[in-house]
């Protein structure tokens, strides 16, 4: 019994940690530049996608199996780059519009990336044979947990450790939280806002493709996961509040964990109760759990 | 509009329709049959505009009412001895109206990104059940649609492209016709007048004395049944429905299609129908990845050509999307 509750928790926990990233992705641009990028779920396809790469040029290398894990992790930071021509060359474009616009700009994205990740990786599911148990199972109170679970959650929890200390601690992070306030008078007080929102943009596309990396060892990299992870993450960042970085944690686990545990229970309800929820939070309590106007 | 105008649009709008019923005699059975599902797509988005173009409301979950009307249609056929089409257009309004009614009534109260995050929703739940629920919805194979009788007609006996580019072209023809006057109607009431006042300056219209969040709510159900309406002429040619029709890219392509065509003008969304449906076919016959090309499309439109193609066409501005998008030269 405690076996399969662990079973499914930890399985749950898991997703919620590469949930996690892509949402915080999400928020990251949201509250900053205050567009909903629904292209984050293809960022995260294009990490997964590089991943595999990455680690099939390592696996021809011959290096250490332990090690997979950084040309991984280094390949779903670097591809992260993307975001930079994307927003200079696309998404500068609709600040200034309705919310529409700059939804279906996103809606565009996400139909184009689509295309260029079949285009160059093909339409078959691709997958990174064998690394996955490279280091091992762990027991965990009675249950076989792979290490390789528990070591994208710990990364997470750095990662997410990291934003915060970003967005607390340090000169960008304070004018990150003074543009998502006010963006007029950060702009009057000297900040260079084409070079803010290039940047952040870039940092929710990086948080995107590195989620996507992560999960490759576990899962097989296919075209349709893009637009698959995006209602979950929209889930997550609903029930969070829209923009909230805190939110983007609770978020991910409740969405993470019930969802596990509704599959292991009742499998037809998996994803129909995270929007039942989402849909109870938006009519109850619409800025989310931690919803407010910052991030 | 002055009358020369409005006279000149007026033959145009004769000669497309007088076109489109000549279609089959002139065109390939296979561009007939495309018009099919340009056909049923044009009665929804004169549902989606009237909630985006007129209202201001932008749905992003408006799918969800494609596979409420395509699955009545299909149920109907599949588990009762109904075949007319008349009697699944019917049940497809009645049960689109019902749920929107039900999801009008939660989403309305909602306006900008939040309307379209509480649709979303709804459109994904609804996609759930048609997955999940297997032993309803045949799951991600969907249902069968039996060919209907149109009329009180059997025509079971017809070889099918016959049917399909013969009496089921004229009566899908028949219905966007029907719903294009209602439609019609229904923007140039008072009630349509209500909605733009709504759209633009909700606080006055509360101040008028229009209840603002009832007024949408009738728009909303309005829409969800030419949706229906729509959905259920859908599924007839393919002879299948199934979830991906209520999926959220769908929605998403539903409002690509009006932005395409043009949201400030009446027949913007159907012009957009047309392209989207025949330049997708194009694109794909000499190039597997459609969706790189339509994506680039939508985002030259949303930067350069906001009003769409109505847009391009017509020199002078419409007050509605110098509304939307204030930077616009």
């Amino acid at each position: 019994m405690t076996q399969n509750l662990v079973n499914v928790v930890m399985s749950g926990v898991f997703h919620a940690a590469i949930l996690f990233l892509v949402a915080a992705g999400l928020q990251v641009v949201f509250g900053v530049q205050k567009i909903f990028n629904l292209a984050c779920g293809s960022f995260y396809a294009l990490g997964a996608y590089t991943g595999v790469s990455a680690v099939g040029w390592y696996a021809g290398t011959g290096g250490p199996p332990g090690l997979f894990l950084l040309p991984l992790a280094l390949g779903g930071l670097l591809v992260g780059i993307v975001g930079l021509p994307v927003e200079r060359g696309l998404l500068r474009f609709v600040y200034d519009r309705d919310e529409t616009f700059q939804l279906l700009m996103t809606f565009a994205l996400v139909l184009m990336m689509e295309d260029l990740i079949r285009m160059t990786w093909g339409t078959a599911p691709r997958s990174t044979a064998g690394y996955y148990l490279t280091y091992g199972q762990a027991r965990l109170l009675g249950a076989t947990v792979p290490v390789y679970n528990l070591v994208v959650i710990a990364a997470s929890l750095v990662i997410a450790a990291g934003l915060g200390w970003l967005l607390t601690r340090t000169a960008f992070g304070r004018i990150m939280r003074a543009t998502a306030d006010n963006r007029e008078m950060a702009e009057a007080l000297g900040v260079d806002m084409r070079r803010v929102y290039a940047k952040v943009f870039t940092l929710g596309t990086a948080l995107g493709t590195l989620g996507g990396a992560l999960v490759i060892p576990a899962t097989a990299a296919m075209s349709e996961m893009g637009i698959e992870l995006i209602v979950e993450a929209f889930a997550v960042v609903v029930i969070g509040g829209l923009g909230s970085m805190r939110g983007a944690v609770v978020g991910a686990l409740a969405v993470g964990v019930l969802r596990s545990v509704a599959i292991s229970v009742y499998p037809e309800l998996e994803m129909l109760l995270i929007y039942l929820i989402v849909i109870a939070v938006l009519i109850l309590r619409p800025r989310g759990l931690f919803g407010a106007s910052a991030i | 509009m002055k009358p020369r105008a409005s006279a000149m649009w007026g033959a145009v709008l004769a000669a497309v329709i007088l076109g489109i019923a000549l279609l089959p005699l002139l065109a390939p059975t296979y561009y007939v049959l495309l018009m099919l599902p340009f056909m049923a797509l044009a009665v929804v988005l004169l549902g989606v505009n009237l909630l985006f173009g007129y209202t201001g409301l932008v749905s992003f979950g408006h799918a969800l009412f494609i596979g409420v009307g395509a699955y009545a249609g299909a149920f109907l056929t599949a588990h009762t001895t109904v075949r007319s089409l008349e009697v699944m257009l019917l049940a497809a309004a009645a049960l689109g109206a019902a749920v929107a009614a039900l999801v009008g009534a939660l989403c309305v109260r909602y306006v900008k990104i939040y309307f379209g995050m509480l649709t979303l929703a709804f459109g994904m739940v609804f996609y759930t059940f048609l997955l999940k629920f297997y032993r309803l919805t045949g799951g991600d194979e969907g249902m069968r649609v039996l060919r209907p009788s149109l009329l009180g007609q059997n025509l079971d006996t017809m070889p099918k492209t016959d049917y399909l580019a013969g009496p089921y072209y004229y009566y899908s023809l028949a219905v966007l016709v029907i719903a294009a006057l209602v439609m019609w109607r229904i923007v140039r009431s008072p009630f349509g007048l209500c909605l733009r006042t709504i759209r633009d300056n909700p606080a006055k219209a509360e101040s008028l004395g229009v209840s603002v969040t009832r007024y949408r709510w009738y728009a909303f159900v309005i829409s969800g049944v030419f949706g229906a309406v729509g959905g259920a002429l859908l599924g007839p040619p393919t002879g299948n429905v199934d979830p991906t029709l209520a999926y959220w890219t769908s929605s998403g392509n539903l409002v690509f299609m009006v932005l395409l065509g043009g949201f400030a003008n009446f027949f913007g969304p159907v012009l957009g129908a047309f392209v989207f449906i025949f330049l997708q076919d194009r694109v794909m016959s000499t190039f597997p990845y459609w969706r790189l090309v339509f994506g680039a499309i939508l985002a030259f439109i949303v930067i350069f050509a906001p009003a769409g193609l109505m847009g391009l066409l017509s020199r002078r501005r419409p007050a509605e999307v110098v509304r939307v998008i204030p930077g616009v030269r």
